[in-house]
């Protein structure tokens, strides 16, 4: 029983953060109509910006975070939009996407050459001392993770429906053409989705780095399963990210431990398929009619 | 262009293929058959991707099905002749079966759906190890023999290769030029136009999707007698990644596209070797700037360059070549 | 006229000039894995063998010629090795320093073969030493002889009668494992839990709760750098009590790094380990290595190190750069450390290429490994 216990838990940390990654992801797909194929390296990058502010300018961790977390939404938010989803947007949604797997390429390749090949160490933000519950270990940071992919959630969602500014950037997700229209600053509010996925992404980096340790080719499997979560969730809904990336987290665990070690991988890859073949629209969204 | 000077150009390029790897080392035929190879696999994926507008990021694992299939037959004795078109046949089947679920809905599903089943191959082919020999790989693959021609120096297969490839083209040259060529054509440049003229654009793309399929088990059936031996590792999504980007930088919707993308792809690294590490850095930093500039890939250089120097009349925007990627 | 004529004299010494120093460099192609998954294990394998090159170098060369090392990165991509093998060998190389992944050496070892090329590679897998081809030879012992000295662990030291098995599943990891599972039925131990899992992979919690449960009285744990490491994390996250053996790898200096006090108390057999640095030649090159590149070399640096010195000596024993001599030298070849010191072990090759050497076995203890056990060559 308690072996049950243990990998739901563990199932749920590791899901917290798919979840972040997967909404990020979502927020920028609906908003800003980019599939972003970069966003695994988008939360690999982030880590080692701090890794760089700790070794080459010696500060301590905290503030190091800090500069991690404004380099990446300059980087990741204003740079992304400004250099490459803004030129190539015009030239149609293939090409943009095209255009973010070569970022990502380029991403790993210059962490691997001008940092390092292999995999470094990163500090947690909250301990890890373990807790038992009911014979089950966890760590005081899967809690936390849990937690704030929570509250992430309450938080964007929130924004997004009650302020001027998310209802605005909803508008723009919706219909750009008849948003701008209506006097929203479109240009604006997909700076902001870019703005947000960024410090989303730095913020799953830094909770999720400890345990997957620094290293470039991070961002292939995150990447992966954050498009998973987020299609299988419903990429049409922030929550759908949310529940795409526990559901997976947790029939992962529980898969390799019942069922097979050797294919736990292909679940969410038959995962996909199915909820694709059967309810596109994933397990949240609704389902959206197409303009003509 | 002048209607003489095309033919010309294809001789004289045909002509150049045939001498190029003459009083050359093994390892510069070898990487010639290996542009050859790719060539065919990134042609297939151009129809896909280039002509009928979808991205398909599991060329690799096609190429995996069609080397894996020539591989266990012609090591159970087979000749590479007949072991070839069943590789094809299955991987024409598997490709209508992936591209049906996915390319009923709308928007870029086909991409994910890809990814996920490129992955899914890799698993299959790594852990059924008494089928495919797991992590260690098929070893040993005879190259064919065709009596008085026996292909297993590196020139003679490379001709082999060469001949295979001219076949390989001529037959897409049919395929794009016959009405499916111009359904192709109609559905990527506004697919709704397309359906409200009586075009079957689901059965269309999925047509499209089986056929580039095809094409990437042709070249799968051509890598294992080169190579002589295939794990499972060559043929992971950062390989299907890499034959999108052939046919991104050649230019998508060209004829000729996926040459040229694959010969920057395999001569780059040679190219760049002083860069050592670093190619990748610069490559990729290449095709975004592509991207932003020129989106229709190498080919559309020229003809940028042409429209710069003479410029034509403005007719129909709409109607200019190449893909108009949506 | 005068101009043709002074155009063929320059034509005719330049070319004498350029034999003359033809002859005077004798290429050696490292091929190795400089990017991919693999480029931790190439990158240290070059660096070792940049050392040598030099030491070789200020020694005088082999035979008297200088050494020219021409480096080819093969991406971890087998069939780029392959490719690059055949392409060192059209530069001129007399021998090849690569691969190291059993895949790639798999596939480009018969290349070399058909050239009569020496070919020293950091492989591990046991069928690398089984395809009858007589010019590759190992620069640290198989895991089927690895495996096989750790089994007298199991058996004397822990008398364990039920174990586990923790694996990467990949042509590495599913080797070793094959040969412990074999040792074991030999050994009458049965393997009560086997626990597979996967490269990259993050989240151990199912794989330790797996064992948790089957509660063996050891395991033994064959996995890359990175995954040892977090398994270890997760191990020590959940408590698992018992003993955590593995081969070569669990013990590594960037596994230490990686894990942190989690680490502590994990034992391994090594082959050779830059952490033994009693041994005065071993010592020698770590502090050397740390030196010239900032960082601690693990034991794909000492590899490459052994493999270029053994190039060395034995084509020096031969008398000629001959690739079918250097072939009947080494096959029975016993050079001892006292005699070849950069050898820094008393090692053996026997007819297949697979390489015999005494080991060690260490354990983690406050942060690093400490030798506990030297295992003789077998």
């Amino acid at each position: 029983m308690s072996q049950l216990l243990q990998v739901l838990l563990s199932g749920l940390a590791t899901g917290s953060i798919y979840a972040l990654v997967a909404i990020g992801f979502t927020l920028v797909w609906q908003a800003a109509q980019t599939v972003n194929f970069a966003q695994g390296e988008f939360v690999m990058l982030p880590a080692f910006f701090v890794l760089v502010a700790m070794g080459y300018f010696g500060l301590p961790f905290l503030p190091a975070l800090l500069v991690g977390l404004v380099l990446s939404v300059l980087v990741l938010g204003v740079l992304f939009k400004k250099l490459i989803a803004e030129p190539i947007l015009p030239h149609g949604g293939i090409t943009l996407i095209i255009a973010t797997m070569a970022l990502g390429i380029f991403l790993k390749e210059s962490v691997k050459e001008f940092y390092s090949a292999e995999a470094q160490p990163f500090p947690s933000i909250f301990p890890n001392d373990p807790i038992d519950i009911f014979g089950a270990v966890v760590s005081l940071q899967d809690l936390f993770n849990l937690a704030i992919s929570l509250g992430v959630v309450v938080v964007l969602t929130l924004f997004l429906n009650r302020t001027r500014t998310g209802r605005c950037m909803q508008a723009t997700a919706q219909n750009p053409a008849v948003a701008e229209i209506l006097g929203v600053d479109v240009k604006r509010m997909i700076l902001y989705t870019f703005l947000i996925n960024a410090a989303l992404a730095a913020l799953a980096s830094f909770l999720i780095t400890p345990v997957y340790l620094a290293k470039f080719s991070n961002g292939e499997t995150l990447g992966l399963i954050a498009f998973i979560a987020a299609i299988v969730g419903g990429f049409n809904q922030i929550r759908g990210a949310l529940v795409g990336g526990l559901l997976i987290g947790v029939l992962d665990n529980l898969t390799a431990t019942y069922v097979t070690a050797q294919y736990r991988a292909a679940l969410p890859l038959v995962l996909l398929i199915v909820i694709i073949m059967l309810r596109p629209q994933g397990l949240m969204g609704t389902s959206e009619g197409r303009s003509v | 262009m002048k209607r003489w000077l095309r033919p010309l150009l294809l001789v004289l390029l045909l002509v150049l293929a045939i001498i190029a790897p003459l009083g050359q080392g093994n390892y510069i035929v070898y990487t010639l058959t290996s542009w050859l190879i790719f060539s065919i696999a990134a042609m297939g994926l151009n129809l896909t991707l280039g002509y009928a507008g979808q991205i398909s990021l599991a060329q690799a694992s096609f190429m995996a099905i069609g080397a894996y299939t020539t591989a266990l037959l012609t090591l159970a004795g087979w000749h590479w002749v007949l072991a070839m078109p069943l590789g094809l046949i299955l991987c024409f089947a598997v490709g209508l079966l992936l591209g049906y679920p996915a390319l009923r809905v709308k928007g870029h599903f086909l991409a994910f759906v890809t990814l996920a089943f490129n992955t899914l191959v890799f698993l299959i082919l790594r852990n059924e190890e008494w089928l495919t020999g797991g992590s260690y790989g098929l070893v040993g693959m005879p190259r064919p023999d065709f009596g008085l021609f026996s292909t297993m120096k590196q020139l003679p297969f490379y001709y082999f290769t060469l001949g295979i490839t001219v076949i390989a083209s001529l037959v897409m040259w049919g395929i794009v030029r016959s009405p499916w060529g111009r359904a192709f054509k109609a559905l990527r440049e506004n697919p709704v136009r397309a359906e409200s003229l009586g075009v079957d654009t689901r059965r269309i793309t999925l047509l499209a999707f089986a056929i580039g399929s095809v094409y990437g088990g042709l070249a799968g059936a051509l890598i294992t007698p080169l190579v002589q031996f295939i794990e499972p590792g060559s043929f992971g999504v950062g390989h299907s990644l890499r034959i999108l980007l052939m046919v991104v930088v050649g230019g998508a919707g060209y004829f000729f596209g996926p040459f040229l993308g694959a010969g920057v792809v395999i001569m780059l690294p040679e190219m760049l070797r002083f860069t050592a590490g670093y190619y990748l850095i610069i490559y990729s930093a290449l095709v975004i700037v592509m991207l932003v500039f020129v989106p229709s890939g190498l080919i559309g250089i020229g003809g940028r360059l042409r429209e710069k120097f003479r410029p034509r009349r403005e007719v129909r925007a709409d109607m200019r070549e190449g893909a108009r990627l949506q | 006229m005068y101009r043709k004529y002074l155009l063929a004299v320059t034509t005719a010494v330049l070319t004498a000039t350029g034999a003359a120093q033809a002859q005077e460099t004798m290429k050696l192609g490292m091929v190795a894995e400089l990017s991919g998954p693999g480029a931790p294990a190439g990158t240290n394998w070059r660096d070792g063998i940049k050392i040598a090159v030099e030491e070789i170098n200020a020694d005088g060369g082999i035979l008297q010629n200088k050494v020219e090392l021409i480096e080819y990165d093969t991406q971890t991509d087998p069939q780029v090795s392959r490719a690059l093998v055949q392409k060192a060998i059209d530069e001129g190389a007399f021998a090849i320093l690569g691969t190291i992944y059993s895949g790639s050496t798999m596939v480009n070892m018969l290349v070399a073969q058909q050239n009569s090329t020496p070919q020293f590679v950091g492989s591990e897998a046991p069928s690398i030493v089984e395809k009858g081809n007589p010019f590759v030879y190992r620069t640290s012992s198989g895991a089927q002889k690895g495996v096989p000295a750790l089994t007298a662990y199991f058996t004397d030291t822990l008398k364990a009668k039920k174990v586990g098995v923790a694996w990467v599943n990949n042509e590495f990891g599913k080797g070793g494992r094959d040969v412990f599972v074999e040792e074991m039925k030999k050994a009458g131990i049965e393997v009560i839990a086997d626990v597979a899992s996967e490269q990259a992979q993050t989240d151990y919690a199912a794989d330790v709760s797996k064992l948790k449960e089957a509660n063996p009285e050891a395991v033994f744990v064959y996995m890359n750098q990175e995954e040892s490491a977090r398994f270890l994390i997760e191990a020590k996250k959940q408590a698992l009590p018992m003993p955590l053996i593995g081969e070569v790898t669990l013990t590594e200096a960037k596994v230490i790094e990686l894990a942190g006090a989690a680490a502590e108390g994990a034992i391994a057999h090594v082959g050779v380990t830059a952490t033994a640095t009693d041994v005065p030649g071993i010592g020698d090159f770590a502090k050397k290595f740390e030196e010239t590149f900032k960082r601690k070399p693990t034991h794909d640096a000492i590899k490459g190190y052994v493999g270029a010195w053994t190039t060395k000596y034995v084509t020096e024993l031969v008398g000629e750069a001959d690739g079918e001599a250097f072939a009947e030298k080494m096959h029975g070849l016993c050079l001892k450390a006292a005699d070849y010191p950069k050898i820094l072990l008393d090692t053996c090759w026997d007819e297949n290429g697979e390489m015999s050497r005494p080991s060690f076995m260490v354990q983690v203890k406050d942060g690093a490994p400490v030798v506990i056990d030297t295992v003789p060559a077998n």
